[in-house]
């Protein structure tokens, strides 16, 4: 979440505050109505010592929580000092509370020695009580519409991170150059533009719908490795050659749709494309003590000489870590090393499904 | 004679396919060569000198925008007069941007017979303009001052241009020693100028000389444009602090700066900065 620090009395702060004074003056002419009713006291001041004592509180705690976290994202302060602010909001109004009441009603300021002990139990209870219920009520509101917030903005973030997965794996200037591609070849070689047209139905309707399903066997996962490869390979010519090595025994081991593509993508984006003479990619799967390692190795320009990982490079990594992590959680790993020969290395690892 | 091309696209079957759009909708012109990369390009067009250009922009090494900028301050005028140059691209929000002014011709891929047939139009038209009876000497500038105008647009636009709206130039750079891990804050206003080096920039002061990673590219849309000049491909110099400009034998120009030691060279691209008023 964002580190920033926000102004304590922006605008929406104050108006929830201004809220909790008005709910709080409701509360407090109840509680002085059914003092009035139950201690046969009057009303104008028990209204009077009700509203002090109760406004003096809001004000105390509603400012204070304010002014200790009101530049934060949760504008309740944590720990012992949430517990500590309104203890010290019931003092205060209390004592303020019927100082004004005592002023109002011309008694002795704050002489408590007068009252019948048990009148004085019965105000600071309901002071206390009061106070407490008010603070939870708000509390619980607040968190409440905090929640509905963090809510939509995790939903919000999920549709971005979706869009912007389909927009690098639909790349503008990947599509247009294969069509471009695939517009020649109608003319000088239909049966390789038929097999290049298939190729980019496959790549197509797997990265449209691909994503939905959970899972799918690794040799399918290699098939569309190989479409996206081969669509690519029409297009760079020599510069691009491609080894795809799946053992049998690992064929059906079921994997995350697509989650190799990026890794290829970036291969070839960042490593193989920007080097005039071109390269190899191989993609090697294997196992290795109860896991699968899965490793895209390329002999392009290598990770030092591609700068700006923010083109898109980064986004990749990203969401294969990610994508990891979500299945496998800390069993999942991904490690990016240069080859000594120059060129990108990237391996990812996770446990072997139980043989069924 | 015939008119001449060369064509550098890094996608061989869409070079072949080019080739052939414009053999049907400019049967008398005569590809020279075809290249793949930006490199190939340069080298080649220097040799072959072709009146037509057809370059694509995202190509290995050096990009197409990189060879124009390349071939602009290394033509032979003397030789033959600047090519016309159209950039051949699939989907590049930059050059669409740069294209807008209608400076350079573009073509998309895939080429189109109709819209190939367009800017054969207007390639011939060009050609023909430059052709008849030979231009008094000062004309020949001329032309050469406004092709390289066009060419400067293009490319200024495509390389990101001025400045973004609404972000503040830079004040300090975070830059690393040369040499060493340390990361020195360098005010902007200690600066003399910036040159590209391979993966990074050299930044030099009177006295340092600092490396950063941003690109040229990025850097420039936050550096004022009043206060500093690309002067060059790889150069951007504090204006105030250009002492002195000189011409060599060879027509070329250099910059003294107060407080550096260096020439810095001027690409023809950014002379017209210096003409004297």
């Amino acid at each position: 979440m964002s580190v920033e620090t926000l102004p304590r009395f922006r605008a929406e702060n104050v108006r929830s505050m201004l809220r909790h004074g008005l709910i709080t003056v409701v509360f407090c002419c109840f509680i002085a109505a059914a003092l009035a009713i139950t201690q046969h006291g009057d009303w104008g001041s028990q209204m009077v010592y009700s509203l002090s004592i109760g406004l003096i509180s809001w004000l105390f705690i509603d400012v204070g929580r304010l002014l200790i976290s009101g530049h934060r994202e949760i504008l309740w302060p944590s720990g012992p000092w949430g517990y500590l602010l309104v203890a010290a909001g019931v003092t205060v109004g209390f004592l303020g509370g019927n100082a004004i009441g005592d002023a109002w009603t011309h008694q002795p300021l704050l002489n408590f020695r007068s009252f019948a002990e048990r009148r004085l139990a019965t105000t600071i209870i309901i002071t206390v009580t009061a106070t407490v219920c008010m603070c939870f009520f708000f509390y619980s509101l607040g968190r409440s519409k905090h929640m509905r917030g963090q809510i939509e903005l995790a939903q919000r973030n999920a549709t971005e991170a979706r869009l912007k997965l389909l927009e690098t794996q639909l790349e503008p200037h990947m599509l247009f150059n294969t069509l471009a591609n695939l517009r020649a070849l109608i003319a000088t070689d239909p049966p390789r533009a038929i097999a290049m047209l298939d190729r980019l139905n496959n790549y197509l309707r797997m990265t449209l719908n691909g994503s939905r399903a959970l899972a799918h066997p690794l040799s399918a996962e290699f098939e569309r490795l190989a479409d996206y490869l081969e669509l690519m390979s029409v297009r760079m010519g020599e510069r691009l050659r491609y080894t795809l090595d799946l053992p049998e025994d690992l064929r059906d081991t079921p994997v995350p749709p697509l989650l190799l593509q990026p890794l290829v993508e970036n291969s070839i984006r960042h490593g193989l494309e920007p080097k005039v003479e071109g390269g190899n990619i191989i993609v090697r799967a294997r196992q290795e003590a109860g896991r699968l390692v899965i490793e895209v190795s390329d002999t392009g320009v290598g990770l030092d000489a591609s700068q700006s990982p923010s083109e898109g490079g980064g986004f990749g990594l990203a969401q294969v870590r990610e994508r990891l992590a979500t299945v496998y959680g800390d069993q999942g790993r991904m490690s990016l090393a240069p080859e000594p020969a120059g060129g990108t290395r990237t391996t990812i690892s996770f446990p072997l499904p139980p043989r069924a | 004679m015939n008119p001449t091309a060369l064509i550098a696209e890094d996608e061989p079957l869409l070079a072949q396919a080019l080739k052939a759009e414009l053999a049907a909708a400019w049967p008398e012109l005569q590809v020279l060569a075809t290249t793949g990369d930006g490199r190939a390009a340069v080298r080649e067009a220097l040799r072959l000198l072709p009146q037509v250009l057809f370059f694509d922009i995202r190509m290995p090494g050096l990009d197409g925008l990189g060879a124009a900028a390349e071939l602009a301050d290394s033509w032979p005028t003397d030789e033959a007069p600047m090519p016309q140059l159209v950039f051949v691209t699939a989907y590049d929000e930059y050059a669409a941007r740069a294209f807008e002014t209608r400076a350079i011709d573009y073509v998309l891929k895939p080429v189109q017979p109709e819209r190939l047939r367009k800017t054969v139009l207007r390639l011939q038209q060009a050609l023909t303009a430059q052709q008849p009876s030979k231009p008094a000497p000062n004309g020949a500038d001329e032309v050469l001052e406004q092709t390289l105008a066009q060419w400067r647009q293009v490319l200024a636009a495509a390389s990101g241009g001025a400045q973004a709206p609404g972000t503040a130039p830079l004040r300090l750079i975070a830059a690393s020693e040369a040499g060493g891990s340390t990361v020195r804050m360098v005010p902007i206003d200690e600066v003399l100028y910036f040159e590209a080096a391979d993966k990074y920039i050299r930044v030099l002061t009177a006295a340092h000389e600092y490396l950063i990673r941003t690109p040229l590219k990025q850097l420039l849309t936050q550096l004022d444009s009043e206060v500093f000049w690309q002067v060059h491909r790889a150069v951007v110099v504090r204006s105030s602090a250009i002492e002195a400009v000189h011409r060599d034998e060879a027509g070329k120009l250099h910059l003294d700066l107060r407080g550096r030691p260096e020439k810095i060279p001027v690409s023809r691209l950014y002379g017209h900065l210096f003409r004297a008023m």
